[in-house]
């Protein structure tokens, strides 16, 4: 118990630093609601974030003016759960999407999914991406709210890796490791978020036992 | 790139680069915070054993690459993989272009490969008339700017905010603001449309794991993951040296990659790709997936038991961020495509000898990337031996082969030492004791320090006066002068004889040592480096004493690391080498922790001299000696206080202040100005030739310091017995 304690602060503490923001909760339905509030409390464009107000190419601006309300991407949930997360986005007026990523590259507002390990010492997520939609949204989404439940955190990269592995050797396969929002140092080194995939990682931990 | 011919041209370009203030300012606050982050990261970790741990599974796997590639394209075969094998570079751009041309391919994205760049292939896929686009921020900088990188992982790190916000102003064809968030937002917005449009993608892979077939991609910004995601086909580009066994071997390099590439515990990314995976746009909904394996060198490296341990290298560019040289000239010039220390080393075996030769002269041999290499790779020993190689390929240079035979002949070499100190009668200043000027020799760029005149009577004409006398020794030791103590700075020896009296220690001299062959082996001369090894450990026998001191820690490090190698193929020196060597200690060390030199031994009332330390680059890190000469100060009474990067190197180097007179003097200027805000009045070190050097320079520049020996500073702290 007590390094599963050690373990979960240690995620905390580790995640943090890289500036995830992360909370609990005690359902999926509560992980919901925290997307829908997130999304709710969003600007209106949200996109302005990641470059819209910009003097862009005409290329680049095209891209802006392809979305008009806000979308949220859960696409790897089960039907009984996507419905009622629809629910609630649909009492918003905002969309819930589970495909058609690839004509959403402009950008949605936020992507959901459920993570299947966690590793403390980094503060890791693990997510099994194998489904394009699910690895395109973690990507096109400007906020990434990933579940971790509990049970699936480990302390570190070598306690995961025979899970990790298992993945692996069954046939195609697609994992990321992630951690914190995407990030480059590339110019003068002052670190700057969301270069290409999400601007923000929250991580909502899951009482599951 | 290196398109120099001759170290002069090569040296100019290293002087102009020192003249870009952008760059110098911008590597001397990244070196600084380098170091912090580096230590924070490894904080709770222990740092040499992963290390160790890398280095052993490396070797293991380089050991049988041809093994390992066959068991990884059988697997990802198995999942419907494509794997090509390249024996050059030009053959992996050829094997790349057909898959497009086949693919029928408009447009590329791309994502950060050192290895791609090591082939040049944008160059050759542009020729072939595909539009190639880097998504990584920095590469698609300099590829805008049509350069190579200057760091491994920082591509644009010469570039400032000014230059970039300059560069997408003509991209976008709209002013943008010099601001770095928003410039980011810019290639975020601009890049995207890319991907989008894309046929293909091409990766590199920092992992190529056998058990699994698949790659693995250690990245930040997340572009790795749209190029291996959204174009229908995706290429990854690897060395043969990227096979790893297992998951756990890449989990393993894992914690330490990016901790000592950028301070981080883990990149924001790590992304498996194993088999062909979902793509929409692919061939029956799959990706078409490539491998294509390089060669270019390395399977015969894998059989060079000298230089094998190269291909240990997991490219996260630690040994460029803490080396002096690099901090100075940038990448531009401390490498041809791969950069730092190991970029020497790989321009020598990857691009060949006409881009390396200059290259692997201009390292200082301070060890300092050898401390931090990820994979224990014994960097600055191997540099010196290409450089040697070269030289044996090439030919050696007049100077080069002149200063070898000379030191291979202590006689010969004595005897002119002996002859100088007549020759230089008339340039030696009678007021400041230094040379008037340089003897013509030299250069007039030698004269950024005043340089000192040979002694007038060497040390080894001294010591049978000097010999103390000791009744029942605890300690026989033999003293190792090195040639700058002896011939130049015999007080210094005087002094350590005068700190060591009271404690038991029967010294000696050995007259027939001579130069330890360090500055030979700097020269590329192994040879002489072989000749005066063998000489040394006949004139010091090591079964006649119990200890090999020196007051210099460049020949202390010499003797006891690089002696028992030098002399290892010799059957009549092998083992004597190794006896030799495991008794050799330095002055700090054999003083404090064998003679117990203590408090007691010095004058009760402290002197109050402000006291600075500079770490010698081979007794900090060379013998690892860190502890003793900071305590024996405070010890001594003196008031030590600790100035901002002392083990960083003053710039002497031996000869290479001869070669690179320019680097020797900022980096003594740097030291000095270091010293000079705490406000010391005396600078200590346990170096000669450092000494020479801080000495020399604080002359030059009248810093008004006292420069000294260790052992001198002791000495006069010593109670009157």
């Amino acid at each position: 118990m007590t390094t599963t304690t050690n373990a979960l602060e240690t995620f905390v503490k580790k995640a943090t630093a890289v500036s995830a923001k992360v909370s609990e909760v005690g359902s999926l339905a509560e992980a919901f609601a925290y997307a829908v509030d997130l999304c709710d409390r969003k600007q209106a464009c949200q996109l302005l974030v990641s470059g819209c107000e910009l003097p862009l190419s005409g290329q680049g601006q095209a891209l802006c003016d392809e979305k008009q309300t806000k979308v949220i991407a859960a696409p790897a949930l089960a039907k009984k759960e996507f419905t009622a997360f629809a629910k609630l986005c649909k009492d918003k007026g905002f969309e819930l999407i589970d495909s058609g990523m690839r004509s959403r590259l402009a950008g949605i507002d936020i992507g959901f999914t459920v993570c299947d390990l966690g590793i403390a010492e980094t503060g890791s997520l693990v997510l099994d991406s194998s489904s394009e939609e699910v690895r395109l949204t973690t990507m096109i989404a400007e906020i990434h709210v990933a579940v971790l439940p509990k049970s699936r955190l480990r302390a570190t990269s070598y306690e995961a890796e025979a899970e990790v592995l298992e993945r692996m050797q069954g046939g195609p396969n697609y994992l990321a490791f992630i951690t914190g929002a995407s990030r480059t140092a590339d110019i003068e080194r002052v670190l700057a978020l969301g270069v290409h995939g999400p601007l923000e990682l929250h991580i909502l931990l899951l009482e599951d036992k | 790139m290196q398109q120099a011919k001759t170290l002069a041209e090569y040296r100019s370009q290293c002087r102009q680069a020192m003249d870009d203030e952008f760059l110098r300012k911008a590597m001397d606050a990244f070196a600084v915070a380098y170091r912090t982050n580096r230590a924070n990261a490894f904080a709770d970790m222990n740092e040499r054993e992963l290390i160790a741990e890398i280095a052993d599974a490396k070797d293991a796997a380089v050991s049988r690459l041809d093994e390992l590639f066959a068991q990884f394209k059988a697997k990802a075969e198995q999942n419907g993989v494509h794997v090509h094998l390249a024996r050059t570079a030009a053959e992996a751009n050829e094997i790349i272009a057909r898959i497009a041309r086949e693919g029928g391919v408009k447009k590329i994205v791309k994502s950060k490969s050192m290895t791609a760049e090591e082939t040049l292939l944008n160059h050759h896929l542009e020729a072939d008339g595909y539009q190639v686009v880097e998504t990584d921020l920095g590469e698609w900088i300099i590829q805008l700017r049509h350069e190579g990188p200057s760091h491994m992982v920082m591509p644009a790190i010469h570039l400032s905010r000014y230059q970039v916000a300059d560069l997408f102003t003509d991209v976008t064809g709209q002013k943008q603001e010099v601001d770095i968030e928003k410039l980011v937002k810019v290639a975020r917005r601009e890049l995207r449309t890319h991907y989008a449009t894309a046929d293909m993608g091409i990766s590199g892979a920092n992992f190529a794991v056998v058990e699994t077939g698949g790659i693995g991609l250690v990245t930040n910004e997340g572009n790795a993951r749209l190029v291996t995601t959204l174009p229908r086909i995706h290429v990854a580009l690897a060395g043969l040296d990227k096979l790893t066994p297992t998951l756990h071997d890449a989990l393993r390099i894992i914690k330490a990659l990016p901790r000592n590439a950028t301070g981080q515990a883990i990149t924001s990314y790590v992304t498996w790709i194993t088999g062909a995976n979902e793509c929409a746009p692919g061939p029956e909904g799959r990706k078409e997936h490539h491998i294509v394996f390089l060669d270019n060198g390395r399977s015969a490296l894998a059989k060079d038991p000298d230089f094998r341990q190269v291909l240990r290298c997991v490219r996260c560019g630690a040994c460029a961020n803490v080396c002096p040289v690099y901090r100075l000239v940038g990448g531009h010039k401390m490498g041809h495509i791969y950069i730092g220390a190991i970029g020497l080393l790989l321009t020598y075996f990857f691009h060949g000898r006409d881009k390396a030769k200059n290259l692997v002269q201009n390292c200082i041999n301070c060890g300092a990337c050898k401390q931090v290499c990820a994979a224990g790779i014994d960097l600055p020993r191997l540099i010196k031996e290409v450089h040697a190689r070269i030289q044996d390929e090439e030919g050696h240079p007049l100077p080069s082969k002149l200063l070898g035979t000379v030191l291979a002949n202590r006689k010969l070499f004595h005897t002119l030492l002996r002859t100088a100190k007549w020759g230089q009668k008339p340039i030696v200043d009678g007021k400041t004791g230094y040379l008037r000027h340089l003897p013509l020799i030299f250069g007039k760029d030698q004269d950024f320090r005043a340089l000192p005149p040979v002694a007038e009577k060497p040390f080894r004409d001294r010591w049978e006066k000097l010999r103390p006398a000791v009744e029942h020794p605890k300690y026989r030791v033999a003293l190792f002068s090195g040639c700058v103590q002896d011939f130049v700075y015999p007080e210094q020896l005087e002094a350590a004889v005068k700190v060591f009296a009271g404690h038991g220690a029967a010294l000696e001299f050995p007259m027939g040592q001579s130069c330890c062959g360090l500055p030979v082996v700097m020269m590329g001369e192994t040879g002489a480096a072989r000749d005066v090894a063998a000489q040394n450990v006949t004139a010091i026998d090591p079964g006649s004493c119990d200890y090999i001191v020196t007051m210099c820690a460049s020949c202390a490090s010499h003797l006891k690391h690089a002696y028992p190698r030098i002399l290892e193929d010799d059957p009549r020196m092998a083992d004597k080498a190794r006896r030799f060597a495991d008794k050799v200690m330095d002055f700090s060390t054999f003083a404090r922790d064998v003679l117990g030199v203590d408090e007691q031994d010095f004058a009760s009332v402290s002197a109050h001299t402000k006291t600075a330390y500079h770490a010698p680059c081979h007794l900090c890190r060379g013998l690892g000696v860190t502890k003793a000469p900071r305590e024996l100060l405070a010890k001594a009474g003196l008031d030590y206080v600790v100035a901002d990067e002392e083990d960083v190197c003053c710039g002497f180097g031996g000869t290479f202040s001869m070669k690179f007179p320019e680097e020797s003097k900022a980096l003594l200027d740097k030291k000095l100005d270091n010293v000079k805000k705490t406000g010391a009045t005396q600078l200590v070190t346990d170096c000669p030739g450092c000494v020479m050097q801080l000495r020399g320079g604080a002359q030059r520049r009248g810093d008004g310091i006292v420069v000294r020996h260790i052992a001198e500073a002791l000495a006069e702290r010593i109670k009157p017995r």
